[in-house]
């Protein structure tokens, strides 16, 4: 138990700050994501051909190759593609992107395809009529989409988006490769240091499911809040 | 755009295709027993049974695969009594470890997919081959288990990707899969985007291949 107690002599104050660095990298990369969704889901369910290939290529190879790749592709040409830019701009200096960003930045390109798909099937199944008695009642665009196309989406949507937010919660783990200190690293540190490596990843284990429960707590509430009137 | 390092960095990882491939249908073979067995487990009318059952699969499908593969590759290693046993032939080897981390893993996501199935399978088809007579193993093994892989099928075709994109954190307890030699050849040549397209397309190829190969057996058990 000395080993997870706070302060100097334990590891407990770390693992804390580690785990709310997860969460962080987490919910930037969850957010990131739907910034992804809100511009890929209009593409996938466009009228022209060309839009929905791009759409249809992004999720396809986000979804089809592993996650670890992906960071690698960042992590190392992260910071030559910006510099690159910038040399097109006039700068020459060296720029070094720090592994929060890289790490939140990759995982979110992952949870932004699958939050694609999970928002193109939710607004595939609400109900056409209800598009249509927008047209009729002449709505303007905003209140026909925030009002009506939105709550219905959303209630369709969150369940699976529990999913990708689990998906995305497990994924951050894999940023440890990058140095970013998250409770993997934090971990593979402790561990290093005081050869106690199946008590530190078992506890990481632990804090993992703690995560994975509460945010399943809480999103079982927000579905039922959505889920009123049904 | 470096195309001759496109070139040569193919075979390398094609070679390296074949650790990934090892790693997939060993793990799928073992996971696919896991899985049955532990859906089994979870229909038992015994709460004790059904409730570990349950917890094997929150644990391992709440906890991220990586921190798996760590306590089975860098945890196990540390009680001395194992050292001792048969036991550490196995999992002194990094592939046998991930192996293991990989089956346990995806033996808990198979686990869930198969209790659905049969949770889905209609009463009146077992009550039907049990008032013709039939014993409760013929009624499993001959209803219960083709009707349940028809069911799952697809969800199990998603659930192979996921275990070939799960053996890339192999390259982690330095075995060389296709994502270790990718990130050897991309730390040494600083050139990840060739790397990168090389290596994804490979990924994305056996994705392809699994995808229809699943297509295909969705269409040859279903009914009509």
């Amino acid at each position: 138990m000395d080993l997870i107690s706070f302060g100097d002599n334990g590891w407990g104050d770390e693992l804390f700050v580690a785990t709310l660095m997860t969460i962080a990298v987490a919910v930037t990369a969850m957010l990131i994501g739907f910034l992804f969704a809100l511009v890929f889901t209009p593409l996938k369910l466009s009228k022209y051909k060309i839009l929905n290939l791009v759409a249809n290529f992004y999720t396809t190879v986000v979804r089809g190759v592993p996650e670890l790749l992906v960071i690698y592709l960042f992590f190392f040409g992260g910071s030559g593609a910006i510099m690159y830019v910038a040399q097109i701009f006039g700068y020459y200096d060296y720029i070094e992107i720090n592994a929060f960003l890289t790490g939140a930045i990759s995982i979110g390109i992952i949870s932004g395809a699958y939050s694609t798909e999970v928002f193109r099937g939710a607004i595939q199944s609400i109900d056409k009529g209800q598009f249509e008695a927008c047209h009729v009642l002449g709505l303007k665009k905003y209140i026909y989409f925030f009002k009506v196309i939105m709550p219905q989406m959303l209630r369709l949507a969150i369940p699976n988006l529990s999913n990708v937010w689990q998906i995305t919660l497990k994924d951050t783990s894999l940023i440890s490769v990058t140095g970013l200190v998250e409770i993997m690293r934090q971990s593979y540190i402790a561990a290093g240091s005081t050869r106690d490596p199946l008590f530190f990843y078992s506890f990481a284990a632990l804090l993992y499911l703690m995560l994975t429960y509460l945010s399943m707590k809480f999103i079982n509430k927000l579905e039922k809040n959505y889920s009123r009137g049904y | 755009m470096d195309l001759e390092l496109i070139i040569t960095s193919f075979p390398k990882l094609l070679n390296a295709t074949v650790v990934t491939l090892k790693l997939l249908s060993a793990s799928l073979f073992f996971g696919l027993f896991l899985g049955l067995f532990f859906a089994i487990l979870r229909l038992n009318k015994n709460k004790l049974i059904s409730g570990f059952a349950y917890v094997y699969s929150y644990v391992f499908r709440g906890t991220p695969l990586l921190v798996q593969i760590f306590i089975i590759y860098f945890g196990l290693g540390q009680i001395e009594y194992l050292r001792t046993t048969f036991l550490w032939v196995i999992l002194k080897e990094p592939y046998w470890c991930a192996i293991i981390a990989f089956s346990l893993n995806t033996g808990a996501y198979t686990s869930e997919i198969l209790r659905s199935a049969f949770e889905t399978i209609k009463p009146g088809i077992i009550e039907a081959g049990r008032s013709l007579g039939l014993n409760k193993i013929f009624i499993f093994t001959k209803i219960q288990i083709p009707i349940a892989i028809k069911q799952s099928l697809p969800a199990y075709g998603n659930e192979i990707i996921l275990m070939l994109k799960g053996t890339s954190l192999a390259s982690t307890v330095t075995l060389l899969d296709i994502t270790g030699v990718a990130k050897f050849i991309i730390s040494t040549t600083f050139r990840p985007i060739e790397v990168f397209i090389v290596a994804g397309s490979i990924y994305l190829f056996i994705t392809f291949l699994i995808h229809n190969i699943i297509k295909y057996l969705e269409k040859k058990y279903s009914y009509q």
